[in-house]
């Protein structure tokens, strides 16, 4: 297959299916981020987490709209201004989910999993009779269009280097968030001995419902991310929902450096395959990878041997 | 077969259920419906028999299934494929540039017969691999799952990954699979018509014939030490190990036999649609096959049945005048039965139901069965609590 | 590791198990007699616990050997071990709220093992028989047709007991049998503990002293997942060392 180019093409190619590849890589990041906090220190599964994003897609759609016809001058900044406006919403919905519908089914995973799906497609429904079913895209500003070029083959888009930031830029700081704040400490030791959280004087069902909300709300930063290399539709969530659990299953539920590690191996194998293969072959030989590979090692790339 | 032994094998009120379900499907329905109606209750019928597979996967052994649509799927491409070959005549298809195959290959400039399309000339093999195909599937991924200790959501995550593998490779490989229009304009079996009015009929009594096979293997396999092994896993999986129990084989076993089950339905589908294709393979018709079973009553082989024609049943009505409204209704069903009735229709009904039915049967049998029953043995106390 | 042959029904050598560095249990020996009862304690995290684990398999030891009537268990499968004549009680009683008394010994008797077995099985006059016979002896006769929710925890704790007397293992190991359960349920246990190990050796993991030297035929204290000390009951209790790390708390 690689007979037909030249060495430096091949670099090329490389090269740029590398890149794309981390494009792919950083909407997966930000989608597998919250997943991995409601996944891997709650243990729920949420099967709307695809919808939430897409609220977020939707969210910095309106924004968009609310700038170019009320302050075109600002227009250039308004995706920062979406980005807020997204976590909040998701953010907050995703808090409503929780105290509503979550926090009933903490000791029924299976039962989370299905009741999360019904919210998936009354969401889905709720788009269609708002947004209508046609897919919607924001217009870029002007500092985000066109791309740099590298070489005379290779070049690279502004906003594929915008979202890859937005993806490293959230992710360092859900780790300090994780790691170093009080808050974090929190929720990792209710996550470790509840009732021994709670006699110390955590509110846990308090650090449930934000924890919740803040894998939601990064779920809606990843949807405002996502209208920047796509266009949004009712539906576009669902088609991320399982690779993204992929992802975090593969890189160990509990971890974030291994979600991010996983999320890297899975998005640059798919798109350097993509280049040789049509885009469904190399999606069926990334799904059977993963699926081959948590055969091996269940409990995914990264995570302890502990002591049961 | 003793006395005593059938009648754990079979209490008083199974028997009233397979009696009920019996005169619906088999003298109700069929005289009180034109065969329009009848051929969709036959379609709505073959997911039950993925229904009935999840009541012993996930309502009793605990494991929930994310792709059974894989098997009904693999099911009914296998009848596809035979008639499909029987379909693709030279003299059927002599206006293609290659006659003899099916017009979806010669569109995609296959000139020949794939190799593992060849053995579905005979129906003979079709019908061992309607049943070993998805069997043999179903025991690698169980193997290579369960030996090594996966479950719960793990499990349910992978099998919606292997249902969304299927279903783009199915897509992607148009030349062998018909792609996304799957496999259509299926004709005749050896020669006979499979469209009139006639062969419906015949294929709806057919399909309700194996449901009832099911139903019958599904009850042996409840009622018997399995059955209770089955619960007992899903609740205190090391006990049962540290009783001397290979736990990986069992739970192997029952979705292999989950399998079967869909994959038998799959084929029935294929008899009595005429077509199959990937919309009935991936992610999203295969979770709603779970709630078919949920709404049922996941802990009931009756519910299932039932809940498969309800959920259909609505879902065409709902989606014929509001289109709108079914995926809300959907989502709402989904949250509702597993909030507020995880026991689906079979718990309403052993709750407000049945007291009264056994009150009326007792009364019935009560004479006859005082100086004949009363044995040594145990009542067979319901392992499952009170469903039935 | 060594690997002689011995006289011991239960035989563990160089035993060592470490959870990433950490050694829940470190280069441990001990030996157990035909109708021996061996009681185990120490403080907690000592790895009482996991000595248990490690024997029925739950835990794979990363060094040393285990040898049951000099048969090797570290290579074995937990369902293997179990049938080879081990039986083990859980700390906290496990047994099946959805099934009754009787489905509970049932499913325990030791026949029908295999799929096929279990689809096969039949309440024949034996089953009917040893699960009458274990129910008595476990004081729950009146309750087999209760399911196994409703029962106290006391009686969970005994259902658990009889549901491994019923496989009659020759090696029964118990962990805490006695936590949690009331003053006459204690005596009771203890009355049961005594019929019980008539024929077979036990080995028994238990805080109470008092209890412990009311049934022990020798006790082995463990800390931080060594020997500290072995001996009788009495003999123990007067070593400086266990007073010091065990006692003196």
């Amino acid at each position: 297959m690689f007979a037909d180019y030249t060495t430096s093409e091949l670099m090329s190619i490389f090269a740029m299916q590398g890149f794309s590849g981390l494009i792919l890589f950083s909407v997966f990041v930000l989608m597998a981020l919250g997943l991995a906090i409601i996944f891997g220190q709650m243990g729920v599964i949420n099967m709307a987490h695809g919808e939430f994003m897409i609220l977020g897609a939707y969210v910095t759609y309106l924004t968009s709209n609310v700038f170019s016809e009320y302050m075109p001058a600002l227009f250039g900044g308004y995706f920062f201004v979406a980005m807020i406006l997204a976590f909040i919403a998701a953010g907050a919905l995703g808090m409503l989910v929780e105290w509503a519908m979550i926090r009933h089914l903490y000791h029924r995973p299976l039962d989370t999993l299905l009741a999360t799906w019904g919210l998936s497609l009354i969401l889905q429904q709720l788009y269609r009779t708002i947004f209508g079913a046609r897919e919607v895209g924001v217009t870029l500003p002007d500092w985000l269009m066109g791309s740099v070029q590298i070489t005379d083959i290779i070049e690279v888009p502004i906003n594929g280097i915008f979202v890859m930031t937005l993806a490293v830029g959230i992710s360092v700081l859900i780790a300090a968030l994780m790691y170093r704040s009080r808050w974090g400490i929190q929720v990792r030791s209710v996550v470790q001995n509840r009732p021994m959280a709670g006699a110390v004087g955590i509110n846990t069902a308090r650090v449930d419902r934000l924890t919740f909300g803040l894998g939601c709300g990064i779920a809606g930063v990843a949807g405002s991310a996502f209208t920047m290399i796509g266009s949004t539709g009712p539906t576009s969530g669902q088609l991320y929902i399982v690779d993204t659990f992929l992802v975090v299953v593969f890189g160990g539920a509990a971890s974030l450096l291994g979600t991010i590690a996983s999320a890297f191996t899975i998005s640059q194998a798919q798109s350097t395959m993509e280049f040789f293969l049509s885009g469904s072959m190399a999606k069926v030989l990334t799904l059977l990878f993963v699926v081959f590979i948590l055969m091996l090692r269940p409990q995914g790339l990264f995570s302890l041997k502990v002591r049961r | 077969m003793s006395y005593a032994n059938l009648r754990t094998l079979l209490p008083k009120n199974d028997i009233l259920n397979f009696a009920v379900l019996a005169l619906i499907l088999v003298v109700v329905l069929p005289l009180s419906m034109d065969l329009f109606r009848l051929n969709l209750i036959g379609k709505y019928l073959t997911y039950s028999f993925v229904a009935l597979g999840l009541v012993l996967c996930w309502g009793y052994g605990g494991i929930l299934s994310l792709g059974q649509g894989v098997f009904f799927g693999l099911g009914g491409y296998a009848m596809a494929m035979f008639l499909k070959i029987e379909a693709s005549s030279p003299e059927n298809t002599a206006i293609q540039s290659t006659p003899g195959i099916p017009d979806f290959m010669d569109w995609n400039q296959l000139t020949e017969l794939p190799w593992f399309w060849q053995p579905f000339h005979s129906l003979t093999f079709t019908v061992i691999a309607i049943i070993v195909i998805p069997s043999i599937f179903a025991y690698i991924i169980g193997v290579a799952m369960f030996k090594r200790r996966v479950g719960g959501v793990y499990f349910a995550i992978i099998t919606q990954a292997v249902a969304a593998i299927l279903t783009i490779l199915i897509i992607g490989q148009q030349g062998y699979t018909g792609g996304v229009n799957g496999i259509t304009d299926l004709r005749t079996l050896f020669g006979w018509d499979i469209r009139t009015n006639e062969a419906k009929y015949i294929f709806y009594f057919l399909c309700v014939f194996m449901l009832f096979l099911c139903l019958g293997v599904a009850q042996y396999v409840r009622k018997s030490k399995l059955g209770r092994l089955l619960v007992a896993m899903r609740e205190m999986e090391d006990r049962v190990r540290f009783s001397g129990y290979d736990v990986a084989n069992f739970k192997i076993f029952v979705f292999c036999l989950g399998s079967a089950f869909a994959a038998i339905g799959g084929a029935m589908f294929t008899l009595q649609v005429g077509f199959m294709s990937p919309t009935f393979v991936g992610i999203v018709p295969s979770i709603e096959m779970v709630i078919f079973c949920a709404v049922g009553g996941r802990l009931s082989i009756f519910g299932a049945v039932y809940g498969a024609l309800l959920v259909n049943w609505a879902k065409s009505t709902f989606s014929e005048s509001f289109p709108e409204l079914w995926l809300f209704a959907m989502g709402a069903l989904f949250i509702g039965v597993v909030m507020a009735f995880p026991d689906g229709l079979a718990g309403l009904y052993s709750k407000y139901g049945e007291p009264h039915v056994t009150r009326l049967l007792d009364r019935f049998t009560s004479s006859k069965s005082k100086t004949s029953g009363d044995s040594d043995l145990p009542p067979e106390m319901e392992a499952e609590g009170g469903n039935s | 590791m060594s690997s002689s042959n011995t006289d011991f029904v239960l035989a563990v050598e160089g035993l060592t198990v470490s959870f990433d560095g950490f050694k829940a249990v470190n280069d441990l020996s001990f030996y157990v007699d035909k109708n021996e009862i061996r009681v185990i304690v120490g403080p907690n995290g000592a790895g009482k616990t996991t000595v248990l684990d490690l024997i029925c398999g739950r835990t794979k030891a990363t060094e040393g050997s285990i040898k049951f009537r000099n048969k090797e268990l570290t290579k074995m499968k937990e369902h293997q071990i179990v049938r080879a004549g081990v039986g083990r009680k859980f700390q906290t009683p496990s047994i099946y709220g959805d099934l009754t008394v009787f489905e509970n010994l049932e499913i325990s008797f030791p026949r029908g093992r295999s799929v096929f077995g279990a689809l096969t099985f039949k309440r024949d006059a034996e089953v009917l028989q040893r699960v009458d016979e274990i129910s008595r002896m476990i004081f729950l006769d009146e309750l087999l047709h209760t399911r196994g929710d409703l029962l106290s925890h006391g009686q969970k704790q005994w259902l658990e007991i009889g549901m491994l007397l019923i496989q009659d293992p020759e090696l029964l190991m118990l962990d805490e049998p006695v936590a949690g359960m009331s003053v006459s349920e204690r005596r009771k246990t203890a009355e049961l503990l005594r019929t019980i190990t008539k024929d077979r050796s036990v080995i028994v993991i238990e805080h109470d002293m008092q209890f412990v030297a009311e049934i022990a035929d020798k006790v082995t204290v463990l800390h931080q997942g060594k020997i500290l000390a072995e001996g009788t009951a009495e003999h123990v209790k007067q070593d400086p060392k266990v007073i010091e790390v065990y006692l003196g708390h």
